[in-house]
């Protein structure tokens, strides 16, 4: 550290490594406001909220004077993907690094300008000042002896937490009030001379197109262009209802091959260990000395494929004029799209602009970057800006969808009651698939075209991180681990990022063996998770979650004489387990199914920005979760996805949704974490374990359906 | 064939052209420009555009256009605005009630007519009124405070 006051020198995170000149971070405007550019997007989880008010704490502006740009390729730092959990841990953190660089410029030019020593002087909503003296300027009067065109060195310190007065207290999303009264996404922009464009896909992955009269379609009233080219076909006409009715007339035109055939359907644990897979040792420990183990169990739990089903089907509006592309977007990685669509369509990248705009629901890789491009392709056929919504069927069938996994684990337990040995292995494909992401084009349009751009070779994303392997190294204190990744290349189903990864079916596996040890054992399941846990953080939220729900160590294994339907369980993890950790303790009623009537989450994700957003993430995070475990599993036959409405894809409604409390454990001198993914391991855990409590019953295979329970019993 | 239809949508009347059969989302969104009424599902499933007709929630995405004339039509944009919002899109915002956002007008929407029916309606009847909407993100838990702040702040 240096010894200047407020100056320091730190490792720069990703994101300022990437866009190092502090103007692609921060300027001051004439009307003495300023706007910050962020390349993390609002995905419904208020990061724009949470960046705005780390910048506004830096700079020491009021939020009312501050403005922010997120994921405009025009202005816009490029901060990869909106995703992963890493908003807060590296944009963030790049938001505060730039802003406090930015604040000591300014401080210095005052101190200069003053000729007095720069610690004197102070920031209050942008006017800087020396106490006790007439001497006052701000950063709107200084702006012209700035020169912000510099890059970050990382030299400034940010305030320290226990003077902050904007992060860690609640702010109002910025976002909320436009969406509860009008238009505010995507969706609802227009264009002068805009059409309508829908897609008609193939009937099933792989089919190809024979025959389409096109002039047939063509002629129906509004219809403005048939854009065909291999499989791929957009229709575009002047009325939202026109196009619809093209839609319909063309899929009743179209002759398509046959579609390769889809495994049979049936138990993933019996699917995917069926297909071809590469055996990999992704994580190993061994310790020097050996004890001897006294009991062994294991036992195979599995997820199914799962839909990332937004309310709201993907939409993106496109222009191409003068031979320049716009596109408006709900991507979570703007400047990847901007990337992958000037490849396909044969431009340079300064050729193609790609702004950020509000969307429907994200929970990964879903189907924001196909329709992009689809709009792209028809906008510049017909030479009209084109706004295109996928329909509710192209949702569920064409989105990725969040790969299935099996998971086997196996452990042995000493004569002291712990775990010495433990193998953690994994059936899945890869977990990640954007644009972007590793080789080649991860486009659908791009796919179907002729000629066809090949679908690129599928690759995960390796630990520590992880993919179908996130989360899958236990966090407890065990001397021997192995994990084993037997990995699917071949996808019959078109897969990619859904929140959390692996970590769901991980965390669910590891969280309810853990308990079934402990039932073997005749040991209360917080108690034993305690033993073999020696991380401070990690003990806080377990013990938090615990008293907060009012476990009562010891009754989890009484005798169970067949009446009790009421069950009380805990999941715990650590996200990726460098991220944040968090413990669920899920309360259940068992009669025809599984209704979760309760949940308690405690979470510790360091410092806290915004307590009511983090909150709300883990609500959402824990609702979706109970969804996801209770209900969901897209669903096939030998010939195509048969998940292609609500009725055949149901989620949670509004009559089996718990009370949900979140404990939040604020660490303000930790860095601060992302929370939209570590509530949903430990949720689905919590459940199983409830459901054991309550009827003395495992269901390892999810979704936890009252057929899934009947199944289960003994 | 496109035919004349008079549509009485929040007080105002507007003439629209357009197929008989034009489910009345499109007309609200893209020839009135009311865009706070969302396209979810076009089959009447998750709720996203509900609207009231006669102050009953109705799914306007399978409503056909020549069914709509003569009633009393209310969007989102009919309750309140940015500047003003209606007590249930205050109550919402207060709440922060609110993650992506897509499927809350329709909600709202579900509660607006709830609260014409009976302005002190129970847990219960909160929950049976929003069966026909559906939410993605999980954030139930807020929508239903939301709504239980304005039924019970009713006198």
């Amino acid at each position: 550290m240096s010894a200047v006051a407020g100056v320091v020198s730190v490792v720069l995170p990703q994101s300022l490594k990437t866009n190092p000149k502090l103007t692609s971070w921060v300027r001051f405007n004439t009307d003495s406001t300023v706007t910050v550019y962020s390349g993390k997007v609002e995905l419904g989880q208020g990061i724009v909220t949470a960046i705005a008010q780390i910048a506004a704490e830096e700079l020491d502006v009021s939020l009312a004077q501050l403005a922010i740009v997120p994921g405009d390729t025009r202005v816009s730092p490029d901060e990869w993907y909106t995703a992963g959990s890493q908003s807060i841990e590296v944009g963030g953190l790049s938001m505060r690094l730039a802003c406090a660089e930015v604040r000591l410029m300014f401080v210095e030019a005052a101190a200069k300008r003053f000729e007095v020593n720069a610690a004197e002087l102070r920031v209050r909503d942008g006017v800087i000042d020396m106490p006790g003296t007439d001497l006052k300027t701000s950063y709107w009067d200084l702006a012209a002896d700035v020169n912000l065109a510099v890059e970050a060195t990382g030299r400034a310190a940010p305030k320290p937490a226990a003077q902050y007065s904007i992060v860690g207290k609640n702010a109002a999303r910025r976002d909320i009030t436009a969406k509860v009264t009008g238009a505010a996404y995507v969706q609802d922009m227009e264009l002068p001379g805009m059409v309508y464009g829908r897609i008609m896909r193939p009937p099933a992955q792989g089919a190809q197109l024979l025959s389409l009269d096109q002039a047939k379609i063509r002629a129906l009233p509004g219809v403005v262009a048939v854009f065909v080219s291999g499989s791929f076909v957009g229709i575009a006409a002047e009325r939202e209802e026109q196009v619809l009715k093209a839609l319909d007339a063309a899929r009743l035109a179209a002759k398509w091959s046959a579609a390769p055939k889809l495994p049979e359907p049936g138990e993933i644990t019996s699917v995917l260990p069926a297909l071809p897979s590469t055996r990999t040792i992704t994580s190993t420990k061994q310790a020097a000395e050996k004890k001897a183990i006294v009991t062994r169990h294991a036992a195979t739990y599995s997820r199914p494929y799962i839909a990332h089903a937004s309310i709201g089907p993907a939409c993106a509006l496109a222009e191409f004029k003068e031979g320049k592309l716009s596109i408006w977007s709900h991507t979570q990685g703007p400047h990847h799209l901007r990337g992958q669509i000037a490849k396909v369509m044969g431009l340079t990248n300064a050729e193609v602009e790609v702004i950020h705009r509000d969307g429907a629901g994200c929970y990964g890789h879903n189907s924001a970057d196909d329709v992009a491009l689809d709009a792209a392709l028809l906008a510049r056929a017909c030479g009209r800006p084109v706004l295109l919504q996928w329909t509710r069927e192209d949702e569920l069938v064409w989105s990725p969808c969040g790969s299935a996994m099996v998971v086997k684990v196996s452990a042995g337990v000493d004569a002291d009651k712990r775990i010495v040995e433990w193998k953690h292995e994994i059936w899945s494909h890869t977990h990640i698939k954007r644009p972007g992401w590793a080789e080649g084009i991860n486009l659908l349009a791009a796919w179907h075209m002729d000629p066809p751009v090949p679908v690129p070779p599928a690759k995960d994303m390796p630990l520590p991180a992880g993919g179908a392997d996130r989360n899958a190294v236990p966090l407890y204190d065990i001397p021997n681990h192995e994990v084993a990744y037997n990995f699917i290349a071949d996808m019959p189903i078109r897969v990619s990022a859904l929140r959390t990864l692996g970590a769901y079916a991980n965390i669910f596996a590891i969280e309810s063996f853990l308990d079934e040890l402990a039932a073997q054992l005749g040991v209360d399941p917080v108690a034993f998770r305690l033993q073999h846990q020696a991380d401070p953080r990690a003990r806080a939220v377990i013990e938090a979650a615990a008293k907060a729900a009012g476990w009562k160590p010891g009754t989890l294994t009484k005798t169970r004489d067949g009446t009790e339907t009421k069950g009380m369980g805990m999941g715990f993890g650590r996200y990726k387990n460098f991220s944040a950790y968090c413990a669920v303790v899920a309360e259940v009623e068992v009669t025809e199914k599984i209704r979760v009537k309760r949940v308690v989450a405690a979470v510790d994700a360091g410092l806290i920005i915004n307590p009511d957003g983090l909150k709300n993430q883990i609500e959402g995070g824990v609702v979706q979760a109970i969804s996801w475990t209770l209900k969901e599993a897209l669903q096939w036959d030998s010939e195509r996805i048969t998940s292609r409405d609500w009725e055949n894809y149901p989620i949670l409604k509004f009559d089996e949704v718990p009370e949900v409390e979140v404990v939040l454990l604020n660490q303000p001198d930790m860095p601060g974490l992302g929370t939209g993914e570590c509530a949903a391991g430990p949720t689905a855990a919590a459940i199983g374990n409830a459901l054991w409590h309550a009827l003395g019953v495992r269901a390892r295979d999810l979704p936890l359906t009252p057929e899934r329970v009947a199944n289960a019993m003994p | 064939m496109s035919q004349s239809f008079i549509l009485k949508v929040n007080g105002q009347t507007h003439t629209v052209s357009a197929e008989p059969n034009t489910p009345l989302l499109y007309i609200l969104r893209n020839d009135l420009k009311l865009k706070g009424t969302r396209f979810g599902c076009g089959e009447g499933q998750c709720g996203a555009c509900t609207v009231l007709i006669d102050g009953k929630a109705v799914q306007s995405c399978d409503t056909p256009l020549w069914s709509a004339p003569g009633h009393d039509i209310t969007t989102i944009e009919g309750l309140g605005t940015a500047e003003a919002p209606g007590r249930l899109q205050q109550a919402f915002i207060d709440e922060q009630a609110v993650q992506c956002g897509y499927c809350i007008n329709g909600i709202i929407m579900s509660a607006e007519a709830l609260l014409i029916a009976n302005p002190k309606p129970n847990d219960e009847q909160i929950i049976e009124a929003l069966d026909r909407n559906l939410c993605r993100c999980g954030t139930h838990v807020r929508v239903l405070r939301a709504i239980k702040r304005v039924a019970g702040a009713a006198s």
